[in-house]
């Protein structure tokens, strides 16, 4: 199966199809989404209208634990059976998680003050996905140290390995110590705690998110693709001369 | 190919004596991890002189119906329902303050008041319209799940 995929002029010809479909998905849940989580949902009945940030902090952190799987995943392809779209698509989704992990930090923050009282709190939960974004960093940084790009890439695949440790520290944080942070309200055994009028907003985020990312993805994976095409057109130009 | 599984093994080996090791150094610091302890657990450690007047700690818990008196200096019992403890606090307190939230103080305690620094606001999983709250309180089918 990761032979079929791995080829990448296959991989180009049905991102090519898929670019545009991710894009208008994207578009679409998002636009419908912040309508419905900006004027058509009801604010809750403790924290009235901060409510409203749930719907654009909670899908982020969502997406930016998947995109770190999906590196973690990818990572252990590369290493193990060497196909080179598996370190490119682990490389373009960095950035895009680094984001996601950065808009939930700060919208959290922002939903924070008015109810908690503070801006940010060292609990296991916040302190986790911080230490998630710095691994995000840390693995972008890392893949582009060595003048070698193939040596970069193994050493981030690496560390995306080791510290996909932090995800289910992230998740299961808040059931295993206390935290200031609240517990699950969406994926857990009996049911989401969130009201349906809620639920539709936040879904529709969740899947405009993840069809952004995808978009995104596409979009970079091709254009590292045509970077590694462009360089060994030169190479092979300056071995004929 | 055999090289192939040797790699596979290899990643697969080094992510579970990753995990092991991960699991074994949270177990260690089990009790540096939690954010705050409860009424119960300050209670009982102070006695067993595990914590000292000295120490910064949280308190968390539920604020004790019929216990606030708001002033300068703001008093309130925390309790879980087991053990409470009186708070002093001098300052503004959180919006989401009131009778049965829970809540998180910060500072320090000498076995009679917890003199805290700042008070933080818990919030709860339930996410749902003031229509629904009011709904649900009529019917009596309430279940207050705040701070749990």
């Amino acid at each position: 199966m990761f032979n079929y995929f791995a080829n990448p002029f296959r991989f180009l010809r049905l991102t090519s199809k898929l670019q545009p479909i991710t894009m208008l998905v994207a578009l679409a849940a998002i636009g419908l989404g912040l309508f419905y989580a900006l004027v058509e949902s009801p604010p809750d009945y403790q924290q009235s209208e901060t409510v409203r940030i749930m719907y654009v902090h909670v899908p982020a952190a969502w997406m930016a634990m998947f995109c770190y799987v999906t590196i973690a995943c990818s990572s252990a392809v590369a290493l193990i059976w060497r196909h080179m779209l598996a370190n490119i698509i682990a490389k373009s989704t960095a950035p895009i998680g680094a984001s996601f992990t950065f808009l939930a930090l700060a919208t959290g923050s922002l939903w924070g003050k008015p109810m908690w009282g503070a801006w940010w709190v060292w609990d296991a939960r916040l302190t986790s996905m911080l230490i998630l974004f710095f691994l995000y960093l840390g693995y972008i940084v890392l893949y582009n140290a060595f003048d070698d790009q193939s040596r970069g890439a193994r050493a981030a695949a690496i560390l995306s390995i080791v510290g996909v440790i932090n995800i289910p520290i992230i998740k299961f944080s808040v059931d295993w110590w206390n935290t200031l942070h609240q517990p699950a309200s969406v994926i857990k055994i009996n049911g989401p705690t969130v009201h349906p009028s809620m639920l539709t907003p936040l879904m529709l985020m969740a899947v405009g998110y993840m069809a952004l990312y995808f978009w995104l993805l596409f979009i970079r994976t091709r254009a590292e693709l045509n970077i590694n095409k462009v360089r060994k057109m030169l190479i092979q130009q300056t071995e004929t001369h | 190919m055999k090289r192939k599984y040797k790699r596979l093994s290899f990643v697969g080996l080094g992510v579970l004596i990753l995990s092991a090791a991960g699991s074994l150094i949270l177990f260690a610091f089990k009790d540096n991890i939690v954010f705050f302890l409860s009424p119960t657990e300050i209670t009982e450690k102070f006695l067993k002189n595990k914590i000292t007047a000295q120490q910064r700690l949280r308190v968390g818990g539920l604020v004790e119906r019929g216990s606030v008196t708001k002033g300068v200096i703001n008093r309130f019992k925390v309790t879980d329902l087991n053990k409470s403890i009186l708070v002093e606090f001098k300052g503004l307190l959180p919006d989401l303050f009131r009778e049965g939230q829970g809540i998180v103080a910060e500072g320090r305690y000498d076995n009679a008041v917890f003199i805290a620094s700042q008070v933080l606001a818990k919030h709860d999983e339930t996410y749902m319209p003031p229509e629904v709250a009011e709904a649900l309180k009529k019917s009596g089918k309430w279940k207050p799940t705040a701070g749990k």
